[in-house]
């Protein structure tokens, strides 16, 4: 299944595709506000706006999947971005994501059951003297090890 | 400029088409370039990189498939360069597939493995190791009649592309990317996706990635190499006639595929692919019964053809030729139908027959024969690609002519055609039409002369044509006055401005063509619904040329071919008037018996004339009226009345239970004949199996019963009644036994041996020398939602099953999408009702009433309610209205008031 089943509220998509109706090439547009507005692409959404705009439902997916922007699915409360970038790769930054994975139990991408976490793996975000980093939500933590990680994941359960 | 060129593939010089594909022209002249992405209906992929070649003066490799041949063009198709880099990227592609053929059914038919063998890319030849692991969780099983592998497919993109560019669909997409990448319908998940099965993909498939389900076989391993033979006959099911290849195996159907010739060139619909089994299905009728004390029981024919003559002569003697009348079948072939009228009419001396076009197309068959001369689809189904503007109304054309409506969403898609829909359900193509005014139902007079009224004042009519061509505009000019935007939107709903698009856009381009079927002609006014759409195809010259026309899609099978073969009550076979003298004379001499100089009773005239007893006995030929006809608990009460009815049938039905003698009919596939489909081609079936049991083609049947009523009809074959066809009906003249055996595909007009046949009518002057414009002013439905009853009542076929379901309902695969009676109610009215999706409601009307489940949904507005018609448990037709047109005499199974309670 590419995407989840929802009874999601989809008034505003009525609203964003009523803004870009007579814009070329409005896919795109219109996804993106979707996202932003409701934080990943349901798939009500998804049919709402294949309704709107007279499209197979698949031609709207195709475009979600290929870029890897678009999210399918709710975004988790923390998002826990681990770089894999070159300088955090060699100093331990794959083994940093596993811990994260095996500890929370999920693949990348994937979110919590209790919704409180995803992991993903990012390119350079810039702190390379810091490798390797994680950055939850928008704070960066240098140097992690294991330990870090649960401390980390200890910190945003309790939050 | 020549539109030839010449090109060298490989030192050999080719004269080709200008433009043409050159890797379609290398493989015509046997130079085996490989490929797995390409396919010749499809634009070019360019996707499996196996076509390359190199073209002198251009840069690196060239896929073949992407490239138009140009004069002088040298192109290299083989060297050891080629040859090997091919080699490498079969290597790539086999590793991310698995080549587990042992369990396989696409295994000895499957492209890719042709390749490996031709490469020798056996196993242990290969570069790469398998990728296809993490592909293993995007197969999707979970569609109603096929399997998706995604470790079995190569990305060739043909399915995806077949979806969208034959089938005008777009159900299926590639997700995520790179290595990743596979296919898959709507939004993941097969069975919740917009996939309506047709199979299309299954068929052009070059792997076993997409692969019918077990249907028609206990499990779904059948490969090529155990069919044990092919046949090509014609889909038993709607009037696009489609023509299909059955595979077989120890005389089963093992698979079915659409056969790649007119009309519908390969492309079929699921119930075409799927929906074939119930030929097999074990209650087929396969001895004759008779009732004896109240019960059914096997006697030999001998006993029951003995039995029926003998209760005919009877009541004959006793009653009176009009005593006794027939209904003849839309669904049995041409030569069963001339030779059933020619026994009522021959041998029993009476015009009482008729057939279900009554509640079809009655109102066309007169409508256009009085403004044209010839009630019939004026044009054939592929020049809808050619037309500027089509008009669809009061026709769900993906439903219910699935194959006619990929023609239609094709125009619009690839050929810059704009839809107009008129109807009041949102119906499929509504998503693929330019305009979608949706209408009061029953207003269509109303609507149509709204057109006209604006076409008229300004000034885009066409006058030459009108001049040259056509009688009687001075009054229609007047009528169509009164209907001005603001009037016709106070009486249908449709907003006057878009009414004005309508006509600007319908008057303004060159070609355009008018489709509608059935939410047109049964009505009350169905006639004059039918004779304003001519009087608008004539207003703007619309007719006599292509990609034109006034369009009437035909609904069974052959009701083309049953209408035209005479089973109508005024008229003979080519409808030669039974009114008229010399054609009396003319059919007297050739079947050497007098006959009756009365009209005879239209089907619902005939149930009426049942229940007063002036008919006393019914001979019905694969006909169901106990779900087909209005009203239900009329015919009911008609069946009961008659002292003796004969049904033949393929299957027990709810109307041959209140037979006296049931003769069991060979179906479809057990006979050899012709239907002459909705676009006027004769098209020929071939019998694939022996008859089941000690079923018999009706023809036979009905020829032994004339035989021991005193009248021997002689024919030794379908071959000796085609002669008869011949001989009798001018417009089949020329559409020999021997023309057909020859796979000539012939439309009528076809008046001589040697004519080629009518690609569409009325070219340069009319059947009827001019065409006459008939005004027709605007009279409200008959029965209109009221207090008491305030919902409009519509009734129709789904895609899912056909007319009564007596084959459709016994197919596993049709069930499994729709498995039996609904109502579909505006999500409005469910909520003022307190019912939710799947509740049940009995649903009543002055009538009668069912009960049945709910189906909210956003494609009836408020206020209307529609129920498909083909299931008897909940029968739609209890419900509906047999009033009828004073014209056609086709009842108004469109509009009736009815009311929703919740159980």
């Amino acid at each position: 299944m590419i995407t989840e089943k929802s009874d999601q509220d989809v008034s505003v998509v009525h609203e964003i595709v009523g803004r870009c109706r007579d814009i070329e090439g409005n896919l795109i547009k219109i996804l993106h506000q979707v996202q932003s507005h409701y934080g990943y692409v349901s798939e009500a959404a998804i049919k709402e706006v294949a309704d709107l705009l007279d499209l197979p439902t698949a031609k709207i997916v195709e475009v979600l999947t290929f870029y890897n922007f678009f999210k399918l699915h709710p975004p988790a409360k923390h998002n826990v971005a681990v770089c894999m970038g070159t300088a955090c790769y060699l100093k331990g930054g794959e083994t940093v994501r596993e811990n994260f994975n095996n500890a929370l139990n999920i693949k990348d991408g994937e979110t919590t059951s209790d919704g409180l976490f995803q992991v993903e793996a990012v390119r350079c975000v810039g702190c390379c003297g810091l490798a390797p980093t994680v950055s939850v939500d928008d704070k960066v933590y240098g140097a992690a090890t294991k330990k870090d990680v649960e401390k980390i994941i200890a910190k945003y359960s309790n939050e | 400029m020549s539109d030839t060129v010449t090109i060298t593939i490989d030192g050999k010089t080719i004269k080709a088409p200008k433009g043409a594909n050159l890797l379609k022209v290398a493989l015509e002249h046997g130079i085996d370039i490989p490929k797995l992405c390409y396919n010749e209906k499809l634009t070019p992929t360019g996707a499996c990189s196996l076509c390359i070649v190199k073209i002198e003066n251009r840069r690196g490799f060239v896929r073949s498939c992407t490239v138009e041949v140009e004069d002088g063009m040298v192109v290299t198709a083989f060297d050891d360069h080629l040859e090997d880099i091919r080699r490498t990227t079969l290597d790539m592609i086999l590793s991310n597939h698995d080549d587990d053929c042992i369990s396989c059914s696409a295994d000895g038919n499957c492209e890719l493995q042709d390749l490996t063998f031709r490469y020798n890319l056996v196993r242990d030849q290969r570069m790469y190791s398998p990728m296809w692991g993490n592909l293993e969780n995007r197969s999707d099983t979970t569609s109603q009649v096929l399997d998706y592998d995604a470790t079995r497919c190569i990305q060739c993109s043909q399915c995806i592309k077949a979806c969208h560019e034959l089938q005008g669909k777009g159900v299926l997409g590639y997700a995520e990317r790179g290595i990743g990448t596979y296919v898959f319908a709507g939004m993941g998940r097969w069975e919740d996706s917009e996939c309506d099965g047709c199979g299309e993909c299954i068929q052009q498939c070059p792997t076993g990635a997409i692969t019918s389900k077990a249907i028609y076989t206990p499990h779904k391993m059948i490969r090529e190499k155990d069919i044990d033979r092919k046949v090509t006959t014609i889909c038993p099911y709607c009037g696009v006639g489609c023509q299909l290849e059955l595979s077989i195996k120890k005389n089963k159907i093992v698979r079915v595929e659409g056969a790649d010739r007119a009309p519908n060139y390969g492309k079929i619909c699921v119930k075409g692919r799927f929906g074939l089994d119930f030929i097999h299905r074990e209650d087929r009728l396969k001895k004759p019964l008779m009732k004896k004390n109240g019960k059914f029981e096997e006697v030999e024919w001998e006993e029951a053809l003995d039995y029926t003559a003998k209760r005919f002569l009877e009541i004959r003697e006793k009653h009176g030729a009009d005593a006794i009348a027939g209904l003849s079948s839309a669904r049995c072939t041409n030569e069963e139908n001339f030779v059933f009228q020619k026994f009522m009419r021959a041998v029993v001396g009476t015009n009482n027959v008729d057939h279900c076009a009554r509640l079809c197309h009655a109102s066309t068959v007169v409508g256009l024969a009085g403004t044209f001369g010839s009630g019939a689809m004026t044009n054939s189904i592929d020049e809808l690609e050619g037309a500027d503007v089509i008009l669809v109304t009061g026709s769900n054309t993906t439903e219910t002519h699935p194959v006619i409506a990929t023609h239609i969403k094709r125009a619009v898609l690839f050929k810059g055609a704009k839809l107009i829909v008129v109807d009041p359900r949102r119906i499929d193509l509504v998503r693929y039409a330019h305009l979608w005014l949706r209408q009061n139902n029953g207003t269509d007079v109303a609507w149509i002369n709204g057109l006209m009224n604006i076409i008229i004042s300004e000034d885009i009519h066409d006058r030459k044509f009108i001049k040259e061509r056509t009688e009687g505009f001075a009054e229609l000019e007047t009528l169509a006055r009164d209907y001005t935007p603001e009037k016709v939107e106070s009486i249908t709903g449709i907003p006057a401005d878009q009414l004005k698009e309508a006509a600007r856009l319908f008057g303004s381009v060159d070609k355009a063509s008018i489709v509608y079927s059935m939410g047109i002609t049964q009505h009350t006014t169905g006639t004059n619904n039918v004779r304003s759409l001519a009087n608008l195809a004539m207003v703007t010259g619309n007719i006599g040329k292509e990609s034109t026309g006034v369009n009437p899609l035909r609904g069974q099978n052959n009701v083309q071919g049953a209408c035209d073969l005479g089973a109508l009550p005024n008229v003979y076979p080519g409808y030669q008037k039974v009114a008229d003298v010399a054609a009396k004379e003319k059919f007297e001499k050739a079947w050497n018996a007098k006959l009756s100089d009365n009209v005879g009773y239209t089907i619902v005239e005939l149930m009426h004339a049942a229940c007063d007893k002036k008919v006393k006995a019914l001979y019905i030929m694969g006909e169901n009226p106990m779900v087909s006809d209005p009203n239900i608990q009329h015919v009911k009460k008609a069946l009961e009345s008659v002292e003796f009815l004969v049904c033949q049938d393929i299957f027990p039905t709810e109307t041959t239970q209140y037979a006296d003698v049931v003769f069991p009919a060979s179906s479809f596939a057990e006979k050899e004949g012709n239907y002459t489909n909705t676009e006027r081609r004769v098209l020929p079936l071939t019998a694939a199996f022996e008859p089941v049991g000690e079923s018999k083609p009706d023809w036979a049947i009905v020829q032994e019963i004339s035989r021991r009523m005193g009248y021997e009809m002689h024919y030794k074959n379908v071959g000796d009644i085609i002669d008869e066809i011949n001989a009798l009906t001018p417009q089949y003249a020329g559409i020999t036994k021997e023309r057909i055996q020859k796979g000539e595909l012939l439309q009528w007009p076809c008046p001589a041996v040697d004519h080629p046949g009518t690609k569409y009518l009325h070219k340069e002057k009319f059947a009827k020398g001019k065409g006459t414009f008939s005004p027709a002013p605007y009279i409200p439905s008959n029965e209109l939602p009221d207090k008491k009853y305030p919902f409009v009542l519509s009734t129709g076929r789904i895609l899912y099953h056909y007319h009564t379901g007596t084959m459709s309902r016994r197919s596993e695969a049709l069930n499994r999408y729709v498995e039996g009676p609904y109502v579909e109610m505006n999500q409005g009215d469910c909520e003022a009702l307190g019912v939710k999706d799947k509740d049940k409601v009995r649903v009543s009307s002055r009538r009668g009433e069912i009960t049945t489940t709910v189906l909210e949904t956003r494609r009836v507005k408020k206020g209307s309610v529609f129920i498909p018609f083909h299931f008897a448990e909940a029968a739609a037709n209890m419900l509906t209205n047999d009033a009828f047109d004073p014209t056609a005499k086709i009842p108004e199974l469109k509009v009736c008031a009815c009311k929703v309670e919740k159980v």
